[in-house]
């Protein structure tokens, strides 16, 4: 456990090195997030309620889902993960020799990562938004903290998402077009693009209930206050979120014995 | 520290036991719809044992098997046939138990973090191998002085040259006071200095530690520092395994005199030598007889400006091998 806080501590700071990088990230989500909600604020303009929600729902779920970009790093359409990196080229043989398992190491890193990433970009981003539109924010501390374990469930999941897509290397030997799909579809099944409210219902509630739209849909509506959350509130979609977080960690876990039992490490 | 070195027999258990290890791969080849599989044995019916405390470097030419072998030693493959025992576990099965026990540096790989000063890497080993605070301390402070880390233990690893990335690396690899280090080419792209320098504290760490070593290289100048012993792999089979001067006994090759004449001139003809090659005023005499007697021949016969006797290096002796060797089998086609 205390390699795991130190290794944690570790991914924080490796990504603080990089500020200037930061502030570009800060200006390019907010400029994102402003155009796409403008173009939400378009939509409802011209119908003010579409299934459940309104303009406000939809412009505060652009900017939780900006918010979250650094978290999850659902728009990844290259390996934002440096294990795929070190699959690909055979580097992962340094991170096998270390007497931890691989994906309770990545996933520390990655939380580290994850952590700096929610501080210094994504709530300045999410600012912005409550700056520059009319944007909900939570009412009171309970809110706020139901919220902020709905993130580090969004964490969970991203990461163990990107685990899955990197470990796809070891098969595939190289993992990029698993990203490439991510990137492509990730984003709209999540409800990032848009919410999935402006779906058809029914494919909207069947995306609803999966991983993706854990990352970014379920995060904002509970945020909103929702009360039709599969399950039923926010305690219904805080539960959806763990299931698939203990599913996909799972899934993470058989995957890398399997992997690392029949794969072949390469590069000499 | 070479000539008349002699295998130690230290009467514990061996630490590396390798019985009759194999591996094969399976390659796909041909265009997309055509594709056809091949299985290659990469290593066949390995057998050897390592006993605590001994330098063996383990030789070959590239595709040989090397790699293979280490990575099945250190758990990161799993043998197709045979069985490996390494610090009395069993490497494929108990992979991250084994990582307590054994360092291992791949010289163009890193463990450090590449972001992060060097002394960050470092300081998570602690953490990593559950050391001591105070022991882990007492080494970094040891391997600082002796690898002399210090001028850059607060630089980020990536602005580290080669040679610095690679004390480091060692050093992330023998903080936990393994017992075995394993090294895959670590000397790989250095400077004379730096070579030197990681050899020279390799031979200490072995004889104030014990630590065994096991070390694959192309670079006979490590093998010629360090190894008693001698391996060498080729077609993924042991051609050789022994101590150093047997192998150099085992395929004999002539010393060579170098001589550099006041002018170029026709081809030195004296008895005990045969001259091999001219260039300009430089001669190679392939020796068969008494350098001395030699030497004292041509010096009387012709105008030397420069002489110089070459023995004959280990790359040599080892090619010689390789030449001797099967040529490539396969496991089966299909």
């Amino acid at each position: 456990m205390r390699v795991h806080f130190a290794v944690y501590a570790r991914g924080l700071r490796r990504h603080s090195t990089y500020r200037a990088a930061t502030v570009a990230g800060v200006l390019t989500n907010s400029v994102f997030g402003a155009i796409n909600a403008m173009v939400l604020l378009a939509v409802f303009a011209a119908r003010p309620r579409i299934n459940g929600y309104d303009a406000t729902d939809a412009v505060t779920q652009v900017f939780v889902g900006q918010m979250l970009i650094t978290v999850t790093m659902i728009i990844s359409i290259a390996p934002s993960l440096d294990l795929a990196e070190r699959i690909r080229t055979g580097e992962i043989a340094s991170d096998l020799l270390r007497p931890v398992s691989l994906q309770g190491w990545w996933l520390a890193q990655d939380l580290g990562r994850a952590t700096f990433g929610l501080v210094f970009r994504g709530l300045p981003t999410f600012l912005v938004g409550v700056v520059l539109f009319d944007v909900v924010i939570p009412d009171g501390v309970g809110r706020s903290l139901v919220f902020l374990a709905s993130v580090f469930l969004a964490a969970l999941i991203g990461f163990a998402l990107r685990y899955l897509y990197s470990l796809c290397g070891f098969w595939m030997l190289d993992s990029r077009g698993v990203w490439a799909i991510n990137g492509l579809v990730g984003p709209v099944i999540a409800g990032m693009l848009l919410p999935l409210a402006l779906f058809p219902p029914t494919i909207g509630d069947m995306l609803r209930l999966l991983p993706w739209a854990c990352m970014v849909q379920i995060p904002a509506e509970i945020l909103l206050g929702k009360d039709d959350l599969p399950g039923g509130g926010a305690l219904g979609g805080l539960a959806l979120q763990g299931l698939w977080a203990a599913v996909l960690l799972g899934a993470g876990t058989y995957l890398t014995s399997v992997a690392t039992r029949r794969a072949v490490i390469q590069g000499g | 520290m070479t000539s008349n070195a002699i295998i130690r027999t230290d009467p514990g258990e061996p630490i590396i036991e390798v019985v009759d290890l194999g591996r094969d791969f399976v390659l796909s080849e041909g265009p997309f719809l055509r594709r056809t599989r091949r299985t290659v044995t990469a290593v066949r019916d390995l057998t050897f044992t390592v006993r605590p405390g001994e330098i063996v470097g383990c030789l070959g030419p590239n595709g040989a098997g090397k790699s293979s072998t280490m990575k099945m030693l250190t758990g990161i493959l799993t043998p197709t046939s045979g069985r490996a025992r390494v610090a009395g576990m069993e490497p494929a099965r108990q992979r991250t138990r084994l990582a307590r026990e054994i360092g291992v540096v791949f010289g163009q790989r890193t463990t450090l973090w590449w972001d992060l000063p060097l002394r960050d890497s470092l300081a998570l080993t602690r953490h990593l191998y559950r050391v001591p605070g105070r022991a882990h301390a007492e080494r970094l402070a040891e391997l600082t002085e002796l690898l002399e880390l210090g001028p850059f233990l607060d630089t980020p690893v990536r602005q580290l040259s080669l040679g610095q990335r690679m004390r480091g690396d060692i050093t992330a690899a023998l903080l936990h006071a393994p017992r075995l280090l394993v090294l895959d080419e670590p000397t790989i792209g250095l400077d004379v200095v730096s070579k030197s320098t990681i050899r020279d504290f390799l031979l200490r760490t072995n004889s104030e530690r014990g630590t065994t070593i096991l070390i694959t290289t192309h670079d006979l100048g490590d093998v010629e520092r360090l190894c008693e012993r001698v391996m060498v792999i080729d077609h993924g089979r042991l051609v050789f395994d022994g101590a150093l001067p047997r192998l150099r006994a085992a395929v004999p090759t002539p010393r060579m005199l170098v001589v550099d004449l006041a002018s170029a001139s026709g081809e030195i003809e004296v008895t005990g030598a045969r001259t091999v090659r001219v260039e300009g005023p430089r001669q190679w005499l392939e020796l068969r007889d008494n350098p001395a007697r030699v030497i004292a021949e041509v010096t009387r016969e012709h105008e030397v400006v420069d002489l110089t006797l070459r023995e004959p290096d280990i790359e040599a002796v080892v090619s010689s091998l390789y030449r001797g060797a099967d040529p490539v089998e396969e496991a089966g086609s299909r």
